[in-house]
């Protein structure tokens, strides 16, 4: 069914999924399917995160802890400035012959804005990186994808590698252990 | 019995998943809590502790319609049941982040089956405790004004030298990131239910909330990122919480209040009742839904063995409190403590020591420590030593503070009593429908730490092998 039949080739192609049984075996797949034969456009869907994983297939690394620290660095800002503003200028209030802003009451209110910012940069920041939500994906193409969120870890290659070959990829994907490859359409 | 040797010989470390099931056995066994049909044993459950959070209900209505009068506060004793149910509520919480935050950084790997059920303890914890502050506003529809927000009814900010403003910060703060960190964990596991689901409803349901996760390799790399720093900032965080709850009493003058010891001792007191409350509900749990693999004694242990250092901390702070009292010199101090000792609250602080200094000493016994119905009932006396540790610090240090013309005593009214009780019900609540519509042990991260132990095992038996060789 899911071959290189000729009808299947006349369809947008996404890529090629491979289902492997081991944590070991998907990253030693990924390893030689990126590093021995060049590809790049590579994916693994496992249901936890692989260690190893990343360098084996060529993820770069999160560029979530910049994210995080800029709006955690606004949020400092933020919270500091209204304070200034609230009690300095907006409603300049003497209480008890004290400086009309000073740092240290500050420090708490300004360390919780911080965080809330940090927060919701590294929650929302994380899902606006991986492009969630995103209900549809031609990976959940795969028949057994519900395998990949219990106990099996897939290795994708995508059809726009430049490698890409419906056959020898497939073959490939089959000589390095996998228990399952399919073709999936976009 | 090989299995017991094994578990009493220090020198090796229990299993965190005993029996040894596979990833898929895993999966099914916290999946299909969620997806079997109903108990009739939930809906009874559930109309019981719905019917007593529409006591809270009633309550808050009554409170709004009257006014604060319904409830025994009064001078002397202005903050009484209601302060000490907010700390009493929000000190459950910070077991949850403790064990989702703290642990995580510490590579304590026994963490990954309890985090998502203490999270939710904790979200729900604070829930109850908001309800509190919020109704001793007595206009809670005025509660925005705790906010800087520019308003057109009131041409002023809050004052951001009070603990009290800082405390608003800090609540709101600490549920929104609770929320958050407990949301992100969810959502591989939403993916799983997702994928496991038969029903159009539930597809669609599962489909939504888990946002399309489907665990790819790049998503991973951002999560276990995004993971790292919640754990990172809430670990400030959750320690910032009850300090500035302790602020909001020892940054007064009030004898028994204004001390410096406050924000550690309200911390590890906070962690100490938070770990009662995870075990009491634990212990339960886990014997209804039978995770009992997953959730092990040694889980039970490691909590008690956190409660017994904890209560220690949290004793020898009532110690330090009476040494300085005396070596200050200050009469006041002195008097404060004698009193709240001695004094006509000498029951609540009797009841007190020995609930929260005297009862998790004896799980310095294994014996005692490893015992379910042992370890229930200490935590359910812990809990109620920890409720009235707040009651003692607030009622004996106002009921008589400088001038004894203005002494008083604290009589609780029914609606009082009634609107804590309420809040049970609504944590109850609350849980049910947790542990019916979502998987209550992080699936994702069971799975990732059995992977992990595998890969040790084969590790060591590689090394094993070629030592013999």
């Amino acid at each position: 069914m899911h071959t290189n039949t000729p009808e299947l080739r006349d369809k947008t192609i996404y890529g090629v999924v491979a289902e492997f049984d081991q944590p070991s075996k998907l990253v030693a797949a990924g390893r030689v399917v990126h590093h021995e034969h060049g590809y790049t456009k590579l994916d693994a869907i496992s249901p936890f995160p692989v260690h190893g994983i990343d360098d084996a297939i060529g993820v770069p690394r999160s560029i979530l802890g910049y994210i995080i620290f800029c709006c955690g660095s606004i949020g400092f800002i933020s919270v500091a400035s209204l304070i200034y503003w609230a009690g300095g200028i907006s409603y300049k209030l003497v209480i008890g012959g004290k400086p009309l802003f000073a740092w240290e009451p500050s420090i708490p209110p300004i360390f919780e804005g911080t965080i809330l910012f940090s927060a919701f940069a590294a929650v929302f920041g994380m899902f606006a990186i991986n492009k969630l939500p995103q209900f549809y994906h031609p990976v959940f193409n795969y028949e057994r994808f519900g395998v990949a969120t219990d106990d099996r870890y897939l290795l994708v290659v995508e059809a726009s590698d430049p490698k890409f070959d419906i056959v020898d990829t497939q073959r490939l994907l089959e000589s390095l252990g996998a228990k399952h490859t399919e073709v999936v359409e976009a | 019995m090989a299995d017991l040797a094994v578990r009493n010989d220090p020198h090796v470390r229990p299993r965190l998943v005993e029996g040894d099931p596979s990833l898929h056995q895993v999966t099914e066994a916290v999946s299909s809590i969620i997806e079997t049909r109903t108990p009739y044993s939930w809906w009874i459950a559930i109309a019981i502790t719905a019917s007593i959070a529409g006591v809270l209900k009633l309550c808050l209505g009554w409170l709004v319609y009257n006014g604060i009068g319904v409830w025994g506060n009064n001078q002397p004793i202005a903050w009484a049941w209601d302060i000490t149910n907010f700390v009493f509520w929000i000190g459950i919480g910070h077991a949850g982040t403790l064990i989702s935050a703290i642990l995580f950084l510490f590579r304590q790997k026994w963490r990954t089956s309890i985090n998502r059920f203490a999270e939710a303890m904790t979200l729900f914890a604070v829930a109850c405790a908001g309800i509190f502050p919020l109704f001793h506003t007595g206009r809670p529809w005025r509660a925005y004004w705790l906010f800087p927000v520019p308003n057109t009814d009131l041409y002023m900010w809050p004052n951001f030298r009070s603990p009290l403003v800082w405390d608003v910060f800090a609540v709101s703060t600490y549920a929104t990131v609770s929320a958050l960190f407990w949301y992100v964990g969810l959502v591989p596991d939403l993916a799983t239910i997702r994928d496991r689901a038969k029903t159009k409803g539930r597809k669609i349901a599962y489909g939504v909330l888990s946002l399309g996760w489907r665990g790819s390799a790049r998503h991973w790399r951002n999560y276990e990122m995004a993971y790292l720093v919640l754990a990172g900032i809430s670990t400030p965080l959750v320690l910032s919480v009850h300090s500035v709850v302790s602020f909001d009493f020892a940054a007064s003058l009030l004898p028994g209040w204004h001390t410096t010891i406050f924000p550690p001792y309200f911390v590890a007191g906070a962690i100490f009742s938070g770990f009662a409350m995870v075990v009491t509900l634990m212990v339960v749990a886990r014997w209804v839904f039978k995770v009992e693999h997953l959730v092990t004694m040694k889980h039970l242990e490691n909590m008690n063995k956190i409660m017994l250092a904890t209560g220690t901390v949290v004793g020898y702070a009532y110690a330090s409190e009476f040494f300085i009292a005396w070596y200050s010199g200050n009469p006041y101090e002195k008097f404060t403590f004698l009193n709240r000792a001695f004094g006509p609250y000498w029951w609540a602080y009797t009841l007190m020591v020995s609930c929260n200094v005297i009862s998790p000493q004896f799980f310095w016994f294994k014996k005692l420590r490893t015992s379910i119905p042992f370890m229930f009932v200490i935590s359910l006396v812990v809990n109620v030593g920890m409720w009235f540790e707040r009651f003692v610090i607030i009622g004996t240090s106002l009921h008589r503070d400088f001038m004894p013309s203005a002494w008083g005593y604290y009589h609780p009214t029914i609606i009082d009593m009634l609107t804590f009780f309420g809040t049970f019900g609504l944590f109850l609540t609350l849980f049910l429908l947790f542990l019916r519509f979502l998987p209550m042990i992080a699936v994702s991260e069971v799975k990732g730490m059995m992977a992990t132990q595998k890969m040790h095992d084969a590790h060591l038996e590689a090394v094993a092998q070629a030592v013999e060789h």
